[in-house]
């Protein structure tokens, strides 16, 4: 079709949908460009113009090195586990077992659920003492574990929240992705003498790739952005153990007012975004996923 | 023989994992349904009661937030049908100048969304006055790349015979739009608005930012904030209050269930 567009049109159409989009998404991402180079304006003086000092405090920033190790190791830890068990589920609520739709319900349903309310309910079940996984260890003879407050555990008590709430969707995705695997495929392989084990690796995994792309791009960027939990159950703590970086940057803006290293944080994390998807874009099949 | 043992193998671990899965949820929804001193006790005749949901409701403004969200979410549902539309279509319909790369900056949105953009939007929206209103909650929220994108992906699939169709008879390009493309994208936008109602029913960090006073907060800051100052350790109230503000979204979540999968499945990937 070879419409052209004329001006009306086109201000009612892009110019002005667009523009909502703009002020929330490339402006603020270029103001926080700029207003990293200033400082706090205070009630005694307005902002000045600072050069990189900002950077220099981000380079010597101990807290951020922290807070980046424990992004990534938050980001490396979730997403595979989520998508093998992502996968299993999709594998067993597909498969001719009883009470599937049962099965679909109890992994789909953390889903659906509000992440504050997740936060909560993981809150009450990670209760040193009353909680029921300290009453379930006591079973096993266990003494209970400090889940939030313990350095060494909180982040990965944030990290099994995460994976619980996440692998229920990725499965809805595989689930879709299963259906459309071709019989005659599978009828094939069957008739070739191939177990099950042998047709759910070699063919069924295979075709799962390009799901597998999506999701884990998908899963990347929620791990990067969903925080709340991690508002609710722990801000960040004890001693910084379970702060992301998104949360720091909540932290240090909200809660120590500091506008001008926020708006820094702010460009790091876009870099961050900016360069994952440079390497999706080269090292993945682009045509696999997004038309 | 072999076969039968693999399923009863499987089953199991069918069922461990599902039980496994669905303990927190279901762990709730008993200390919910009982009183204080059986939270952590199971006795299988403990008494039921509803005291918990009457109790929570009365200890905080719960039918302002449920307002406030309703609210929230019509108006971003409301501007995301229209903008992403008209967006969608013109995307499809039309030839420009700098079209791919205009597309291409939208889906920006994707990668950098709102909420990591926290900072930047929270001194736009003082500066413009809008903190602490639901409006300023909406507003980075009005036009959605993933939308456009849906849309875009859906209009690509109506045929050009249709449009040239509806041409020959004399109808204009809002016409077309309102009488060709919208019907027969008409499961994505179901499915689309369901993600969407999902989406801003659950949203929290800026919200949480944005809002100040009881008046204008929705469900998800109001329950966090009624989990930390109320209740000290007054689980069956939080689980009580945390169930009461997500039952209307699973009841709608189950109902739509069949049309939200297929449909969003369709649209999402091939």
């Amino acid at each position: 079709m070879n419409l052209r567009l004329n001006w009306k049109l086109c201000t009612i159409l892009l110019i002005l949908p667009c523009s909502f989009l703009i002020a929330f998404t490339h402006y603020p991402a270029v103001q926080a460009l700029l207003n990293s180079f200033w400082n706090n304006a205070s009630s005694r003086r307005p902002s000045k113009f600072i050069g990189l000092k900002n950077y220099e405090a981000l380079i010597q920033d101990d807290k951020l090195i922290q807070v980046l190790l424990n992004s990534a190791f938050y980001a490396i830890g979730t997403i595979p586990i989520a998508i093998i068990l992502a996968i299993v589920m999709a594998l067993l609520v597909n498969s001719r077992l009883p009470a599937t739709a049962l099965m679909r319900l109890s992994f789909f349903m953390p889903t659906m659920l509000p992440m504050v309310a997740v936060a909560n309910i993981w809150l009450f079940f990670y209760a040193p003492g009353i909680g029921l996984t300290s009453q379930i260890l006591s079973i096993f003879g266990i003494p209970p574990i400090n889940f939030l407050g313990d350095t060494d555990i909180s982040l990965i008590s944030m990290m099994i929240v995460a994976i619980w709430k996440e692998a229920g969707l990725f499965m809805i995705f595989y689930l879709a992705a299963l259906q459309s695997v071709p019989q005659h495929l599978k009828d094939a392989a069957k008739l070739e003498g191939a177990g099950s084990v042998r047709i759910i690796f070699d063919i069924i995994l295979p075709l799962l790739k390009p799901t597998t792309i999506f999701v884990a791009v998908n899963a990347l960027i929620n791990a990067f952005r969903m925080i709340d939990h991690i508002i609710v159950m722990t801000r960040g703590g004890p001693n910084n153990s379970s702060a992301l970086l998104l949360y720091y940057i909540f932290d240090v803006t909200f809660g120590h007012r500091d506008f001008a290293y926020g708006a820094t944080l702010t460009v790091l994390m876009v870099l961050i975004l900016g360069v994952m998807a440079t390497v999706q874009f080269w090292f993945l099949d682009r045509k696999a996923h997004y038309q | 023989m072999k076969n039968s043992l693999n399923r009863i193998f499987l089953t199991t671990i069918a069922f461990v994992l599902a039980i496994v899965w669905g303990l927190p949820f279901l762990y709730s929804i008993w200390t919910a349904f009982h009183p204080e001193e059986y939270s952590a006790s199971f006795v299988w005749d403990a008494p039921l009661t509803l005291n918990n949901f009457t109790e929570a409701w009365n200890a905080a403004p719960f039918l302002v937030y449920f307002i406030n969200t309703l609210i929230l979410i019509i108006t971003i549902l409301v501007a995301n049908f229209i903008l992403c539309t008209v967006v969608a279509y013109a995307f499809v319909r039309y030839k420009f100048r700098w079209a791919g790369f205009l597309f291409g900056f939208v889906m920006v949105q994707l990668l950098i969304s709102p909420e990591i953009l926290i900072v930047e939007n929270y001194l736009t929206l003082s500066s413009i006055g809008m903190t602490d209103t639901i409006v300023g909650i909406a507003l980075p929220y009005l036009t959605s790349a993933f939308g456009i994108f849906l849309l875009r992906q859906t209009f690509k699939t109506v045929p050009k015979s249709l449009d040239e169709a509806a041409q020959m008879e004399g109808a204009n390009a809002w016409e077309v739009l309102w009488t060709v493309y919208v019907p027969l994208a008409k499961p994505i936008y179901l499915a689309y608005g369901l993600v969407s109602i999902s989406f801003h029913w659950n949203n929290f960090l800026w919200p949480l930012i944005v809002t100040n006073s009881p008046e204008v907060r929705p469900l998800t800051v109001g329950l966090s904030i009624f989990a930390t100052v109320e209740s000290g350790i007054e689980w069956s109230l939080v689980n009580a209050a945390t169930l009461m503000t997500t039952a209307p979204l699973i009841l709608v979540f189950l109902i739509f269930q069949k049309q939200f999968i297929s449909n969003f499945m369709r649209a999402g990937i091939k």
